[in-house]
């Protein structure tokens, strides 16, 4: 079992005031963690700092008690515009991160191809990219990011640019990657409902400076995993009373305080 | 597969975006109309010679050029055929490539990565741009001799800030999204810089080259009509000396072929290495 921490973190981009204070967060590998907050609450911000793209002013962020100084293969990112690259075919795109590390051409195709049958894509290997549809371009970049094996997926709002069919369709997926993986998730997500069907804890952050307002615990994505239909867990009315709550917490979060 | 495809922008929209409708080859009206214009300047240059409007020793008729064409083809003009001249500026056309595209591309990374780079390469470029290549051409043979170096140096000289330009506006909009998903793939510097920098700003490099080809052609046939003992340029400036017209304007034709087959064939190198243009 791996651990991401934050630790005390705080982060300002030069400005005056802070835009994440004094954060204290541990994900384990085995959660699926969805952070939600209003625009300008600092989500992409603490994810970044997961990421290691960006380091905290104050306070650490650590992977299994080691500080995070850098992005690393421990903790693949999945974009919401997928960001792959054009010049490498669905098949080239997965096995990327195989290539950084030097594994042999046949190896990482072999790699690739199971992923593509993994994220139910199977024999795309060979189209490229502008000839895949969102939904399947954001499949290939989650393969592509299961690829390096990493304890941690870390994804910013990864459905966002999809139509409500896609992606519904692709929460569910992202269910079945989590649960496949043993990879632990961090999840940003503007949508309260995609955050109660998907996750075991939600993390809900405020602004002005960013800070944990809540902490829930969540489990209405392994009814989902048990073969209960997405449809019906959503009209549960334990699902409408959580979503209630949430959107309240996040709408007035500056007199709520952490559950 | 059950999810749906998103269809491809049709070839004749991407063709129309970027004001190229003839590289389709296919018989749209603007082709029709080109060939139209083509057609009557053509024969208006016919009735000019045919009728002596203008005296053969200034206009020669269409069929003199074509004939004397011939000529150049098989026995040549002062010393050389035809091929020889065209490839005397072949060669001189690539060589500058490869030494501008050589430095064009490294100094054009360095402007667009780091401030000391910019710091050190802008001011030369700003200077190196709006100058005319002729203007410093006397320069240049002083210091480096009037044989074939100094015209390459010259034609990469008005080559290179068109390469170095796009390579630091291909570099300028790589997307952050491409670079962090590589490094958080654990990516090193040089690794990104080869694996994603270079690729992504291809597109834009590419048509940077397309560019200084354009830039470096005209560059060579001015140089070569103040130096040299064959290509082109060298033998227009000399069939003019002895007005020889119908070889004058056999030379622009042929140059003016040329130029339009380089620029099919950049386009084609564009389409062949990066299929997806301006779709991703
Ligand atoms: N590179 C940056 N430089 C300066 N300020 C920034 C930068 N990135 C983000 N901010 C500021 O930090 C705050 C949090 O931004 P962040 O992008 O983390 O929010 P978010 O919760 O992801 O918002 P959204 O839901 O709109 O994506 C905002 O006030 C934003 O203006
Ligand atoms: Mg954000």
């Amino acid at each position: 079992m791996s651990s991401l921490t934050f630790e005390g973190v705080s982060l300002d981009y030069g400005a005056s005031a802070p835009v994440l204070d004094a954060i204290n967060l541990g994900v384990r590998s085995d959660e699926f963690v969805a952070v939600i907050g209003r625009s300008g609450s600092g989500k992409t911000s603490l994810l970044n700092l997961a990421a290691g793209f960006l380091t905290p002013g104050k306070g650490r962020v650590a992977v299994d008690g080691k500080p995070v100084t850098k992005p690393d293969a421990d903790r693949a990112v999945v974009f919401q515009d997928d960001a792959l690259y054009p010049w490498l075919d669905a098949r080239d795109n997965i096995a990327f991160p195989l290539r950084l590390h030097g594994v042999p051409v046949a190896e990482r195709h072999q790699t690739a191809d199971r992923l593509l049958l993994h994220v139910g894509l199977p024999g795309a290997g060979d189209k490229k990219i502008w000839e895949l549809s969102g939904g399947m371009r954001q499949r290939v970049g989650i393969a592509r990011a299961l690829a390096s094996e990493p304890k941690f997926l870390l994804m910013d709002e990864p459905l966002g640019a999809l139509d409500a069919l896609t992606r519904e369709r692709m929460q569910s997926f992202l269910l079945g990657v989590w649960a496949e993986s043993g990879a632990g998730v961090m999840l940003v997500t503007h949508s309260i409902e995609e955050a109660l069907f998907l996750a075991t804890r939600i993390i809900v952050l405020s602004p002005n400076p960013g800070r944990i307002t809540a902490d829930i615990p969540v489990s209405f994505g392994r009814a989902a995993l048990d073969d209960r239909s997405a449809h019906s867990i959503k009209k549960d009315p334990a699902f409408q009373a959580l979503h209630d709550r949430l959107t309240d917490l996040i709408h007035d979060t500056r007199t709520e305080h952490a559950a | 597969m059950t999810l749906p495809m998103e269809t491809p922008a049709p070839a004749g929209a991407i063709a129309k975006a970027d004001n190229s409708g003839a590289k389709t080859g296919l018989a749209t009206p603007t082709t029709l109309i080109s060939v139209g214009t083509v057609a009557v300047l053509i024969t208006g240059w016919w009735m000019l010679s045919f009728y002596q409007v203008v005296s053969p020793v200034f206009l020669p008729s269409p069929l003199t050029v074509a004939a004397s064409l011939g000529n150049l083809a098989t026995t040549g003009f002062v010393d050389s055929t035809l091929a020889q001249h065209t490839l005397a500026s072949l060669l001189r056309i690539f060589a500058a490539l490869l030494a501008s595209v050589a430095i064009g591309i490294p100094v054009g990374l360095a402007i667009a990565s780091s401030h000391v780079g910019k710091g050190i390469f802008d001011p030369v470029v700003e200077f190196l741009r709006p100058l005319p290549p002729l203007a410093y051409l006397p320069l240049i043979i002083i210091w480096v001799g009037i044989g074939e170096t100094s015209k390459v140096v010259v034609i990469s000289l008005a080559m290179l800030p068109a390469i170095i330009l796009s390579t630091v506006a291909g570099v300028k909009s790589v997307s952050r999204d491409r670079i962090n998903a590589a490094r958080s793939f654990g990516a090193t510097p040089i690794q990104v810089l080869r694996h994603v920098t270079l690729p992504s700003a291809l597109p834009s490099i590419l048509t940077g080259i397309r560019i200084a080809l354009g830039a470096g052609w005209s560059t060579l046939v001015a140089a070569e009509l103040v130096a040299a003992t064959r290509g082109l340029g060298f033998m227009i400036q000399a069939a003019a000396q002895f007005l020889v017209t119908d070889v004058v304007i056999g030379g622009i034709l042929a140059i003016a072929v040329i130029a339009f087959l380089l620029e099919t064939v950049a386009r084609l190198i564009e389409r062949r290495f990066v299929p997806w243009g301006s779709r991703l």
